[in-house]
């Protein structure tokens, strides 16, 4: 392993990482300007700068004030409660988040040089496995978080959060086997590269064409994984305060906040890689545009990599922004109407899918 | 990268007999369920080991059929603590000998 | 260096091992079977069992050890304190015990050890397709058996957890 390799995965993961993390923080700006929009107020405009605020987009207090607020708070921990699971429960949150963003493939190759670098911090062959792995990890940071907080509602939040994402796992890896039974592999970058080509010449054969109950099997359980609205009874926020994070402040609540967002970005950067094409743009191949009429333009590579790295960000930004809008517009589900969509309609309809895209596969040879 | 396959045999054994200790020590009945899964899992690094050194991959589907009775075994076993435990609010071995003659 | 690696890991492997076992409270020593299980994946995966390693985070680390938690948090159990001096006893005894079972375990495989060289491993192996061809081709009965273990397992636990209904009186 020579010190160029090293050099060029440190500067791959260091780059998902940053991507990750202003996606994220980007997100909370949008969550609270967004939702004013929707909710017809103005949102987000307490702080200032010396008594000038531009424009009045809420950027000082989301991204200035907020930020600083968590950072300087006092971090109680309540009486009687586990101090080192009171520790650990955020880290377990935030970590297994990040790090499944490690299999999903952000462009298609760099070429500098002699050094042809695939764009995607980790090149597994069991993507697709190491992915439902690091988010059953997930569940941990929930559990913990509530067990710890030596608190009713806390406890209340955590077991209900878990007993969600446990749940909902199983029709998101359900859905997911579809697609895999698809393009016939578990490498996310192969995934990718083979929703390339396009039907009739015009149509980019991305996987919601192979599989559009798929698709919307694996969004609603993302989402439900993911805890947000219309899932977010285990923070619910009128009944059991703030859920299993109820008796955290500070940096460590505003490491359950990020989790959250990260959460948010890696569904909808899953749904983009299998669904979506990832990072391909239609009509675009290596070397350049391949238009339907024949025409050919070429570009330059580096230009081809940053437009497809572009395209890749914009779908992981529209599907975020989905499902800000998906939150911002439902109400709330009861506990058992949760479990039942859950256990009694996602889970036959994900075997269903695969039922049929297995005989389909079959049929078609 | 290749491990040395007697390393990682002795590394199983030394983890079966933990959990030997752990189940013949230790009182609370969760407590020694748990001794038994790492009993297990040593068992599963053995064949693992075994299957690498060989070749095949015969041992890794054992691995796959040892973890889903595991799963069985432990969602059968903690249910069963849950319905003892509603009788006579303990966990400790000791006490739960009802059919001590 | 897959052999430093694998020593580093194996240290730690023993001693959350010893965590588990050792732990007085019920809570950690389910955290240190975690820590344990996913070390041990670690190993999987240096030994090449890609596909394996995977299935057991997601098996083991992510589904099984939750319930171990949600049991021991439901039950909110005391720590395990029986009387001090009569265990320090038995802890010794057994721990005697233990170590012999080790010395025996040792001596059997450092004078049979049934493997020689290694070698490379052939292609996609430990992958998920190969796993998966043996998995449905040769074992595919017990694959079918337990499925419906599985089943019963399900069943059964639901019903063992169940609250007692009380006899109505007709």
């Amino acid at each position: 392993m020579g010190l160029i390799e090293v050099g060029i995965a440190a500067a791959k993961a260091f780059a998902v990482l940053m991507l990750v993390l202003h996606m994220s923080a980007i997100l909370l700006w949008v969550e609270r300007k967004g939702s004013a929009l929707i909710q017809d107020r103005i949102g987000a405009n307490r702080a200032n700068i010396f008594g000038v605020m531009p424009f009045n987009f809420g950027l000082i207090n989301t991204l200035i004030a907020d930020p600083l607020k968590l950072i300087t708070k006092e971090d109680v921990v309540p009486a009687g409660a586990d101090k080192f699971l009171h520790f650990l429960a955020p880290f377990l949150a935030v970590f297994p988040v990040m790090v499944t963003f490690a299999a999903v493939p952000f462009g298609d190759q760099l070429v500098i040089g002699d050094y042809t670098i695939n764009l995607q911090v980790a090149a597994l062959d069991i993507g697709i496995l190491y992915v439902l792995a690091m988010s059953s990890l997930a569940v941990y940071g929930v559990v913990l978080g509530g067990w710890a907080s030596n608190s009713r509602w806390a406890l209340l939040g955590g077991i209900r959060g878990s007993a969600q994402m446990i749940s909902y796992e199983i029709a998101m890896g359900l859905a997911l086997i579809g697609a895999v039974m698809t393009f016939g592999t578990l490498d996310m970058q192969a995934i990718a590269r083979a929703q390339g080509h396009h039907f009739f010449g015009l149509i980019p054969a991305w996987g919601v064409i192979y599989q559009p109950l798929g698709f919307l099997i694996f969004l609603i359980a993302g989402i439900a994984e993911t805890k947000r609205v219309p899932f977010d009874l285990p923070e619910g926020e009128s009944e059991l305060i703030s859920g299993y994070f109820t008796e955290y402040s500070g940096m460590k609540q505003a490491a359950f906040m990020l989790s959250d967002f990260a959460e948010s970005v890696v569904v909808a950067g899953l749904v983009t890689t299998l669904f979506f094409g990832a990072w391909q743009v239609p009509f675009l191949f290596r070397d350049g545009f391949h238009l339907p009429g024949g025409a050919i333009v070429a570009l330059p590579h580096l230009l081809v990599v940053a437009l497809q790295i572009a395209a890749f960000t914009l779908k992981v930004f529209f599907f975020c922004v989905f499902q800000i809008l998906v939150r911002w517009t439902l109400p709330r589900y009861r506990y058992d109407q949760v479990m039942d969509l859950g256990w009694k309609y996602l889970l036959p309809l994900a075997l269903a899918n695969m039922l049929v895209t297995g005989v389909v596969i079959v049929l078609l040879g | 990268m290749i491990v040395p396959t007697e390393w990682v045999l002795m590394l199983s054994a030394v983890l079966f007999a933990i959990g030997v200790v752990g189940v013949l020590v230790r009182r609370n009945v969760i407590v020694i369920f748990m001794a038994i899964e790492l009993m297990l899992n040593a068992v599963n690094l053995s064949f693992v080991a075994l299957a690498r050194a060989k070749g095949a991959v015969d041992g890794q589907v054992v691995v796959f059929f040892v973890m889903t009775v595991a799963a069985a075994e432990a969602a059968v076993g903690l249910a069963i603590i849950i319905a003892s435990f509603r009788n006579r609010t303990t966990v400790n071995a000791d006490e739960l000998a009802l059919l001590r003659g | 260096m897959g052999a430093a690696l694998f020593l580093v890991l194996a240290v730690l492997t023993v001693a959350a091992a010893l965590g588990v076992v050792l732990h007085p409270n019920p809570v950690k020593s389910a955290l240190f079977l975690v820590v344990t299980l996913f070390l041990l994946a670690v190993v999987f995966v240096l030994l090449e069992a890609h596909m394996i390693a995977a299935l057991q985070i997601i098996v083991y680390a992510g589904a099984i050890m939750v319930l171990f938690l949600f049991v021991i948090m439901l039950l909110n159990l005391q720590i395990d304190d029986p009387e001090r001096g009569r265990r320090r006893l038995v802890l010794r005894g057994l721990a005697w015990a233990g170590g012999i079972l080790l010395a025996v375990e040792l001596a059997v495989l450092t004078r049979g050890a049934p493997v020689g060289d290694v070698g490379t491993a052939p292609a996609g192996y430990g992958g998920a397709e190969a796993v998966a061809k043996s998995l449905f081709t040769d074992f595919l009965l017990p694959f079918e058996l337990t499925s419906i273990l599985l089943l019963v397992a399900v069943v059964g636990a639901v019903v063992l957890a169940q609250k007692q209904r009380r006899p109505t009186i007709s």
